[in-house]
């Protein structure tokens, strides 16, 4: 439905565009991250494209590509309809200089987008305006969504109780409090021996 | 010492005698009865019936917990009833939903503001022990924060079973009993062998010995 923004794009920045598809109305473009920002310019002031509305921006992490990461944006239309998806790759398989120019001054949906990306992935966005955690806390190191974070590491904001047996307080085992579980219980199937009530 | 007495007829008699408000009476023999107890015990009975509640709720819990509390299940029936959105004029916390380590400073500062007597209720899996959330964003449980009194796992719970957590804590608060319990499931009726119904078989592995 949109592939002629591929074909317009491939034929502003022949150089930019690395790879594209078409499928069932899903278009998408994976671009060079120099022209990251030019090609998002062009997209929204371009009166044939006239994306004027960024609905999504957000980041993935394949630990074992380089580049590692991948900022994906999905662009919107209104007034005629068409989407478009664009992609491009950043960052070194460490992850220590993840840099992309920022779109937020393009689209002001970007801005809290981007910052979530930092957020959780430690992408920077160059040029953006107030690039600090969106949803942790100041105090949390790392982040937390790039596959070499360890799944079980927290971070507490304030310590935790000073009392014996921290994770066993609770009068119940590990597969209770849910609705599955609560069968099993009844049966006598697993967790301690009942509290008194 | 610790005797309660009737004194019903200290203000009929008010207008007799210049008997002022604040002295007691006890009269002996008039016929009224009286009732022996202990301070503590009356103090818990008055405490359990009037418990005031502030809600801390943060998640989707929230919605069942509206359901508790209007007119179908009505926990105000229990007498906790009156929600006090001040943390020093409620009784009762509780903590509805999942509780993000960024929201635990916040629980914390709200149970240390509430006075004593207090008491804290984790509705659903969730503030029980973190439930499905086993990651960097989530406190596993409440009680890693706070003493946490009733626990009601569910998720979310059914009415029925924060009703149960509910009696369960008066019941707690009755005999002075602090230690922390949680709500055991009912039965299903259906499988009571007396009825004599189907009993669906639950897996291969576990079917139902007869």
């Amino acid at each position: 439905m949109a592939k002629f923004l591929i074909d317009l794009v491939a034929q502003k920045f022949p150089s930019a565009v690395i790879a594209s598809h078409s499928h069932h109305g899903d278009e998408t473009i994976l671009l060079e991250a120099a022209s990251w920002r030019a090609v998002a310019q062009f997209l929204r002031d371009d009166p044939r494209t006239a994306m004027d509305m960024l609905v999504d921006l957000t980041a993935v992490d394949y630990p074992d590509r380089d580049p590692r990461f991948e900022i994906v944006v999905h662009l919107l239309s209104l007034g005629k309809g068409h989407r478009l998806r664009i992609k491009t790759r950043v960052g070194d398989p460490e992850g220590e200089s993840v840099r992309v120019d920022t779109l937020s001054d393009l689209w002001a949906s970007a801005n809290w987008a981007e910052r979530e990306a930092y957020d959780l992935f430690g992408v920077t966005f160059v040029g953006h305006p107030d690039l600090r955690r969106i949803l942790l806390y100041p105090e949390f190191e790392g982040h937390p969504l790039r596959k070499d974070y360890p799944a079980e590491q927290i971070q507490p904001l304030i310590a935790y109780r000073d009392v014996e047996n921290i994770e066993k307080i609770a009068p119940f085992g590990r597969d209770e409090g849910m609705p599955f579980g609560r069968q099993t219980h009844a049966r006598g199937l697993g967790g301690p021996e009942e509290e008194s009530n | 010492m610790g005797e309660l007495k009737n004194t019903g007829n200290a203000q009929g008699q008010s207008g007799q005698s210049p008997v002022t408000a604040h002295q007691t009476i006890i009269e002996p023999g008039q016929g009224q009865g009286f009732a022996t107890t202990r301070v503590q015990d009356l103090l818990a009975w008055a405490q359990k019936y009037s418990l005031f509640m502030y809600p801390f709720v943060t998640a989707c819990c929230g919605m069942e917990f509206m359901a508790v509390s209007s007119p179908r299940y009505d926990f105000s029936r229990f007498g906790s009833e009156a929600p006090r959105f001040s943390p020093r004029q409620s009784d009762l916390l509780w903590v509805v939903g999942t509780i993000t380590q960024r929201q635990a400073p916040i629980l914390r500062r709200i149970y240390e503001q509430m006075a004593e007597p207090k008491w804290v209720l984790a509705f659903g899996t969730c503030a029980s022990c973190g439930g499905f959330y086993d990651n960097y964003a989530t406190v596993a449980g409440i009680d890693k924060i706070i003493p946490c009194d009733i626990y009601v796992p569910g998720c979310p719970p059914r009415p029925e079973a924060v009703l149960d957590g509910l009696m369960l804590l008066q019941d707690k608060i009755q005999s002075g009993d602090r230690r922390p319990a949680t709500v055991k499931p009912r039965l299903d009726p259906a499988q009571d062998q007396n009825l004599g119904l189907v009993q669906l078989r639950r897996s291969r592995t576990s079917s139902p010995e007869v």
